[in-house]
């Protein structure tokens, strides 16, 4: 379970709420959050990101660990499904590319300021993001029968 | 002189030697080693008993593959030898599911073994995708890529299986299929 005194002082400094797991932190202050929670709180340790899309937006989870207080934080972050974009953590957390290049992949949610913006698992020429709702199972593809 | 003496009453060969395999199509002359028959089945015969198979281990599939190599079946008693490139081998063996991602490169290893060359897919997902059919990044079936000779079923095959898909892809040689030039 995270840690209370660093949800509170997410809340005071970046206006965190509280969420399952950690906390939901507004898009804009989510770069600033995640500087401090490396520096300050000691969350050094880049675990996984892992993205929903529910009904309003799309949202965006980076799993963080303090490994001194064996602690892991959830923090959430949501993106428009008009404009689904977000700030790139990749030059806070080295190990946060590839994941955001996956989630980039079959979300279809783009990174700003991200090094490498490309598909990590799929073909480079796949058109759409299959783990959309809206991605059709029989979308046309060369090798569908 | 019972019936089942080949021509000139030459007693027909030992059973289990080299040339009784193709025997019914062979003619042996008395008192020499000399043998008639289509150079073709010749060659077949000789094809059919050094395959050599580039293994294209893709999943699950390929565990069972490799235990078919290993000593508790030992595919090598059958003239059946791994090889690590495309252009030693004769055979591929396509074990596992096929990604829309891997597909060109099964295309490229497949156009680079030499001629003769056959293909066995091993197991559901490369004989029709299987239950990843319809999944967003599987090919639904090797042969969407490439020509297939043999298509042995399982989820995974065994061991055994696999082996009885090596031996019809034999018997597929020797009939002298060459339907793919």
């Amino acid at each position: 379970m995270p840690a209370p005194e660093v949800v509170s002082a997410l809340g005071v400094r970046f206006g965190a709420e509280a969420a399952p797991l950690g906390v939901t932190i507004p898009a804009a202050s989510l770069l600033p959050a995640m500087r401090a929670l490396r520096d300050t709180y000691g969350y050094r340790g880049y675990v996984t990101a892992s993205a929903i899309e529910r009904e309003a937006a799309f949202e965006v989870a980076h799993v963080v660990r303090n490994l001194d207080a064996n602690d892991t934080l959830f923090v959430r972050v949501t993106a428009p499904k008009d404009l689904p974009e977000i700030d790139s953590l990749a030059f806070v957390y080295a190990g946060a590319e590839w994941h955001e290049r996956e989630i980039l992949d079959l979300f279809g949610i783009a990174f700003r300021g991200h090094p490498d913006p490309r598909r990590i698992l799929l073909p480079d020429d796949y058109t759409g993001h299959p783990l959309r709702k809206d991605f059709a199972m029989d979308t046309p593809w060369g090798y569908r029968p | 002189m019972s019936d089942e003496l080949p021509i000139l009453g030459r007693p027909a060969p030992a059973a289990g030697t080299a040339l009784d395999e193709i025997a019914e199509e062979v003619v042996r002359f008395p008192g020499g080693g000399v043998a008639l028959l289509r150079a073709e089945t010749l060659f077949h015969w000789a094809q059919k008993s050094s395959l050599w198979p580039l293994t294209f281990g893709l999943a699950c599939c390929a565990i069972e593959m490799m235990a078919t190599f290993a000593g508790r079946f030992d595919l090598d008693r059958f003239g059946v030898i791994l090889r690590p490139t495309p252009r030693q081998a004769d055979v591929m063996i396509i074990a596992g599911t096929v990604t829309i991602k891997m597909a060109p490169r099964i295309r490229t290893l497949y156009d680079q073994m030499a001629h003769p060359k056959w293909v066995i897919s091993m197991g559901s997902c490369a004989n029709s995708g299987d239950h990843y059919r319809n999944v967003y990044s599987v090919v639904p079936g090797v042969d969407h890529v490439i020509p297939v000779d043999i298509y042995v079923a399982g989820c995974p095959p065994t061991p055994e299986a696999l082996m009885e898909g090596i031996f019809a892809l034999q018997r597929k040689i020797m009939e002298g299929d060459r339907a793919r030039a």
